[in-house]
């Protein structure tokens, strides 16, 4: 017993000290990350990045067309994808919670969400790309659109399966047909669960960039046209990081700053809105 | 008077429900099509890989899959590389990132104070949330050029002459390849990791652990003795889940995996993925055998990380309705 007591707690110290090691080495990549993020990206952090197209080679510019096309594929995509993602969560949670159907969609949607987005944009190619003949940013949209879909179910379903009962059965005792009480009651009652879920759907796809390479692909120039192809900013950061030129390099950088900097304040404030529910 | 205001009452009671019945299955029926949507969509992506690889498939056959060449100019197609670099990449990821994902766990659920409990655990899931071509353009700028000066001349020197790791740890050192990914890899799968432990390990019942500790064991005690078996099956599923995103990301890898289409011996050789040449070479791949290997590349993809997904989600299921019971 004498003999066996400190070796038992020698090797406890260690263990642990470990896994507080593992700890710091997951908090210090965080740090590193960032920190090499802000030092290279904020050089180039100007007012011309915002107002100014990508440059051709060898010259000064910014990233306008590339945030403008992100802002307008990210918003279409949101558009085409939440309205399903809700739909189908409320159809899980609300109408077919214990069906097989459920059960099935629930399984092969957990698996869409850690599905590799960049088969999602081959799927897009084959049935959108190909078909019309040529790369637009519909197509793009669509790509993304499918990757919001798993999210914003997911939160969906789980949010209003913690809506109590009592507040259905109450909004059915005064006599209000189902969809009112789904509408009136469900959806306020887990109104902040599923504005998290929404943007956590647009972090998400902000940062994405296989799906875009063959759907949207790019474009150097200033362009609106849903059926052409537009620039984003995650295809721009590939194509500007992997040149040759340091301006388009420094370019790369600060649009990845920008990114993460959005996707990040995105999943802080769907954090913080679903703590003060956990609060109350 | 009144009798026909209560027969006035009475049918427009009846119209009023009749709408409601009418919109309520009009609702019933959207949402059920947006589930049923869901299903769709995988199928969708399924069928639509099948018929885009056709071509590259019905030509090459069998011999796709274990052929390394990859010829674009005789149109002579392979994956054997591809697969290859797939495999070691997320496989050594994973061996990495699991002891650390297990050690962020147990520090989170057992040694970190209260107060810090919730920040650390955000700071970890943040690393999630980092965007894929973040972790490329870091991996590429910064994270690959300390590899190659400080890590692998270093390396390279010291198992010279050692057999078996001399061929594993063999220069020159490019900086990007294999391993250079496989740490990157480690690192973007290791908060999935971290965090459904973590979960998984918060399903223990307390008197389970309480009793441990009651007759004198100490946290690693419980921990190995205890907690983990009772969790293995959890803890297994987030291992599968890390596994599949590890296999299917993309651009993290594409920035460093350094696109050479061979199978070489040494770690710190360069090499490519499935989800590297897809996103590298589709754009540029000119004819449809091209195209077509490529998507055939994706299907095969496809079918690794859904059957891999799929155990995933089994395992996690199974641990759940274990916490229900």
């Amino acid at each position: 017993m004498s003999s066996i007591y400190p070796r038992r707690k020698i090797k406890n110290t260690v263990m642990m000290s470990l896994c507080v090691v593992a700890a710091g080495i997951g908090i210090a990549w965080l740090a590193l990350i960032l920190g090499a993020l802000v030092y290279k990206g904020a050089a180039g952090l100007n007012i011309q990045v915002f107002t100014e197209m990508t440059p051709p080679p060898g010259e000064e510019g910014g990233l306008l067309n590339a945030i403008f096309g992100s802002l307008i594929v990210t918003i279409i995509a949101m558009f085409v994808g939440t309205p399903i993602g809700i739909l189908a969560g409320t159809y899980m949670a609300e109408y077919g919670r214990f069906s097989k159907l459920t059960m099935v969609v629930r399984f092969i949607n957990d698996i869409l969400l850690s599905a590799p987005s960049i088969v999602v944009g081959l799927f897009i190619y084959e049935i959108v790309v190909r078909p019309m003949g040529h790369f637009s940013a519909l197509a793009g949209s669509f790509a993304l659109a499918v990757l919001v879909i798993p999210v914003v179910l997911r939160t969906t379903e789980d949010m209003l399966s913690l809506v109590p009962n009592a507040l259905r059965e109450a909004g059915t005792a005064i006599g209000a047909p189902r969809w009112i009480v789904i509408r009136s009651v469900a959806y306020r009652a887990a109104r902040s669960g599923i504005v998290t879920g929404v943007l956590l759907a647009v972090a998400r796809i902000s940062g994405e960039t296989a799906p875009l390479l063959f759907t949207a692909l790019n474009n150097q120039f200033w362009s609106s046209n849903l059926n052409a192809p537009m620039a984003s900013l995650p295809v721009t950061i590939f194509q500007f990081a992997l040149s040759p030129y340091e301006e388009w390099q420094q370019l790369a950088w600060t649009g990845a700053l920008i990114i993460t900097m959005t996707v990040l304040g995105l999943s802080v404030i769907s954090r913080s809105l679903t703590g003060r529910r956990e609060d109350r | 008077m009144a009798a026909v205001t209560d027969q006035q009452m009475a049918s427009r009671r009846e119209k009023v429900v009749r709408r409601f019945a009418l919109t309520d299955a009009v609702f019933h029926a959207v949402s059920r099509a947006s589930a049923v949507l869901v299903l769709v969509l995988l199928g969708g992506v399924a069928v639509s890989l099948f018929v885009g690889s056709w071509d590259a498939l019905s030509k090459f056959g069998f011999s796709f899959l274990v052929t390394e060449s990859w010829n674009p100019v005789k149109e002579n197609f392979g994956a054997a590389a591809p697969i290859y670099g797939t495999i070691v990449t997320s496989a050594i990821a994973i061996l990495i990132a699991v002891p650390i994902g297990i050690g962020i766990a147990i520090f989170l659920t057992e040694l970190c104070p209260r107060p810090l409990r919730r920040p650390i655990g955000i700071a970890i899931e943040l690393l999630a949330g980092i965007p894929s071509i973040i972790y490329g353009i870091w991996g590429l700028f910064v994270f690959a050029p300390f590899i190659q000066t400080k890590v692998q001349p270093f390396v390279i020197d010291f198992f010279h002459g050692v057999p078996i790791l001399s061929s594993l740890f063999a220069g020159p050192p490019y900086g990007i390849g294999l391993l250079t990914s496989s740490l990157i890899l480690a690192i973007m799968v290791l908060p999935f990791i971290s965090s459904i432990t973590k979960d998984v390990f918060d399903t223990v019942p307390s008197v389970l652990k309480e009793s441990a500790y009651g007759i004198g064991c100490t946290t690693w005690e419980v921990m190995k003795n205890v907690v983990v078996p009772y969790t293995r099956v959890g803890i297994m599923g987030g291992v599968m889940l890390g596994l599949g995103r590890a296999l299917g990301e993309t651009m993290a890898v594409t920035f460093v995996i350094g696109n050479a289409h061979r199978i070489s011996a040494s770690l710190f050789a360069p090499s490519t993925t499935i989800s590297a040449t897809i996103a590298n070479e589709f754009t540029e791949a000119d004819g449809e055998m091209y195209t077509s290997s490529l998507i055939a590349l994706g299907l095969i993809l496809f079918i690794i990380t859904f059957i891999i997904l799929a155990i995933a989600r089994y395992m996690l299921m199974r641990i759940e309705s274990k916490k229900g019971a």
